[in-house]
């Protein structure tokens, strides 16, 4: 054996004729959120041609107003998927948590910011409480979710009567701290002719930051391995238990961003509140090219699933159409979507 | 690669092992997969785990990656007991493993499966160092002789020997002080196949331990330095490689005296006859039987 051939290098590796570079176009047309990209367009374009208030450039805060509002929690709800994982308890969590900072405020007679800080101490637990109960039964998320799901909407209902012999909280918009707490959680500023909600910077940022943590971070990297193949991700050192928990009180913690607005916009929480909103959120991700399985998506897809919500549903109203049929377009679109994205993917994959 | 070089190392390094197994045993659930195993890995030494399929031989190296905890026995690294809770503690203490099943996550591209579990950040805000990775993983695929020419293609794609080339490169680059290879070369060809054993020497040679499974019995007494056989859960031989040869050791791998039955049974099927092509039913090929139980009726 020659002293050449006993070192392995580059000398003995040949380039693979067989496999050409791939354009940019073939590249760009492979990211996860091409599908839902396209499905905005066409919703915009679609709504710019039929509903004349669509048109309309102050119109644009309230339809980014609607989709922050669902972007802010479809956001962490896609990471969660792309990690492997639902949950279907956070559209009810962010009333939970809306409703606790409300009743410990008010019950207590304390400034309005001490109940914020409490309700994200019982939102972040409530997410915590989901990915502890996954790893402690080992069932899917699906179910354990779907049990705090309902245990919130109890607790909700039970804990706002018990409390207030009311369905929905008190009125604290005279007490100490309400004005600022306002100013973070419900202010709005005018650009030109546009009204933003800040919820809408809310869900920009929020946005950014997951993409960056998600693509740019070893956290990012663990995500998608976790959602990919979990064993193998424990096999080579992931810390699979911590990310899943991680990414449940994220959700925590957006749901706790969420419940604030709601509690600052209208002063008072209604306890019946978010029920079905926790399927509205898994659309978005999905149409914004999130696996079901998992292990694959984006965030920025998530987000555009969620802007396409928000044209749809002012646009279904600014076109004098009868919203009762929002639902039926919501299905047609969702399957229209998942056809697209695996179309879009399998196209690309092969050029 | 001569013997000469192999006792130079032998001599050349401490006889005080990295990794000690003491009387481990495991069981899943009424399964008792392990049962009594004790192992030296030496620091310069490859150490060959051999047995037939389903003696245990996965069981046991997951213990010392930390995938499974042992239910008996202790394992000592370094002279202090430990019990890994995670292979990420395993790997901590400098322990790589390249799996049987692989551990590769399929969607994700062939880098950032490289990298798993060992990200390489830069900066305040710990970005990704990507280009620093695609490069580095590259580089150590381009030296198992294997060229992917899109890093970011996702490992699903590749074929079976290339997933196997990623996964063998990666517990290479990451491992410390124990490499472990569950049957590295399955899917391998020729070429690849004499890379990986290259390297096994090479890691042997830069002081790691390596722990070395294979059906191979010629893969296994090219680079062995220790053989350790397993049947059923239980050690059966644990020689050192001065003590046997190619012959012994293929023997003992086949279970000695079955091997000498097998070549007995197969030398009566005639390798020059040609059979007329004909349909058979499902389930008609009837299995081999052992000539003591019946005679075969061709
Ligand atoms: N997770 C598990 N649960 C129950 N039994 C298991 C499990 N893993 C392995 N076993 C059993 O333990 C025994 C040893 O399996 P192991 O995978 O260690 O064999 P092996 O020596 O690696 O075989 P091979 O050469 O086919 O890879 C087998 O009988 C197997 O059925
Ligand atoms: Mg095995």
């Amino acid at each position: 054996m020659t002293a050449t051939a006993t070192e392995p290098g580059r000398a003995g590796a040949t380039r693979d004729d067989r496999v050409a570079s791939r354009s940019l176009a073939a590249r760009l047309l492979s990211r996860p959120e091409v599908g839902s990209l396209i499905g905005a367009i066409v919703i915009f374009l679609l709504f710019m041609a039929v509903a004349v208030p669509f048109r309309n450039i102050a119109n644009v805060g309230t339809i980014l107003y609607g989709a922050s509002t669902i972007g802010i929690m479809a956001v962490p709800v896609g990471l969660l998927m792309i990690g492997g994982e639902f949950d279907l308890s956070a559209g009810v969590a962010a009333t939970t948590s809306g409703l606790s900072a409300s009743l410990i405020a008010w019950n207590l007679g304390l400034n309005v910011w001490v109940g914020v800080i409490l309700a994200l101490v019982v939102s972040v637990a409530v997410g915590a409480f989901n990915g502890w109960l996954l790893f402690k039964t080992g069932l899917p998320s699906f179910l354990v979710t779907l049990g705090t799901f309902f245990i919130l909407q109890g607790v909700n209902l039970g804990v706002t009567r018990l409390l207030t012999g009311n369905v929905a909280t008190a009125d604290i918009s005279d007490m100490d701290g309400f004005v600022s707490a306002q100013k973070v959680f419900g202010s709005e500023i005018t650009l030109g002719p546009v009204t933003l909600k800040v919820t809408v910077l809310y869900w920009v940022v929020l946005t950014l930051i997951a993409a960056y943590v998600l693509l740019r971070t070893r956290v990012g990297n663990w995500i998608f391995a976790v959602g990919g193949d979990s064993a193998a991700a424990r096999a080579v050192g992931v810390p699979v238990k911590a990310t899943k928990i991680g990414l449940f009180m994220a959700v925590g913690f957006c749901a706790w961003l969420s419940g604030m607005h709601l509690l600052f916009q209208f002063n008072t929480v209604q306890s019946g509140e978010g029920v079905g909103k926790e399927f509205i959120f898994i659309i978005a991700a999905v149409i914004g090219g999130c696996l079901l399985t998992g292990g694959y998506g984006s965030v920025i897809g998530a987000s555009i699933g969620a802007l396409i919500f928000g044209m749809t549903q002012l646009g279904i109203n600014y076109a004098g159409w009868n919203p009762d049929w929002f639902k039926t377009f919501l299905g047609v679109m969702l399957l229209l979507a998942t056809v697209v994205n695996v179309y879009v993917k399998l196209k690309a994959d092969r050029r | 690669m001569s013997s000469a070089t192999v006792e130079r190392h032998d001599a050349a390094h401490s006889d005080t092992p990295i990794l000690t197994l003491d009387d481990v045993g495991k069981s899943y659930g009424n399964v008792h997969a392990l049962r009594g195993v004790s192992l030296n890995v030496r620091q310069g030494e490859v150490t060959c785990v051999l047995g037939d399929n389903g003696a245990g031989k996965s069981t046991l190296i997951k213990i010392i990656s930390g995938l499974h905890e042992h239910t008996d026995g202790t394992m000592t690294l370094d002279g202090v007991e430990c019990r890994f809770p995670s292979p990420r503690a395993a790997q901590a203490s400098g322990i790589a493993t390249v799996y049987q099943d692989l551990a590769l996550a399929p969607l994700m591209s062939v880098w950032r499966n490289f990298f798993l579990g060992n990200e390489i950040h830069k900066g305040l805000f710990r970005t990704l160092d990507i280009a620093r990775m695609k490069r580095i993983c590259d580089e150590e695929l381009a030296k198992m002789g294997i060229i992917i020419p899109d890093l970011d293609r996702p490992v699903g794609g590749l074929s079976g020997g290339q997933r196997q080339c990623i996964a063998i490169a990666r517990a290479i680059y990451f491992g410390a002080r124990v490499i472990i290879l569950d049957e590295p070369t399955a899917a391998l060809g020729v070429k690849q196949s004499g890379v990986v054993l290259r390297y096994i020497v090479k890691a042997r040679d830069a002081g790691l331990g390596v722990i070395f499974i294979t059906h191979n019995p010629h893969h296994a007494h090219l680079v062995g330095n220790h053989f350790v056989i397993l049947k059923l859960g239980r050690v059966v031989l644990d020689a050192h490689r001065d003590e046997l040869t190619l012959e012994q050791l293929t023997t003992e791998m086949a279970g000695g005296q079955e091997l000498a039955e097998l070549s007995h049974e197969l030398r009566g099927v005639d390798p020059g006859k040609v059979v007329t092509p004909a349909e058979v039913e499902h389930g008609q090929v009837e299995a081999p039987a052992r000539p003591q139980e019946e005679e075969p009726s061709a």
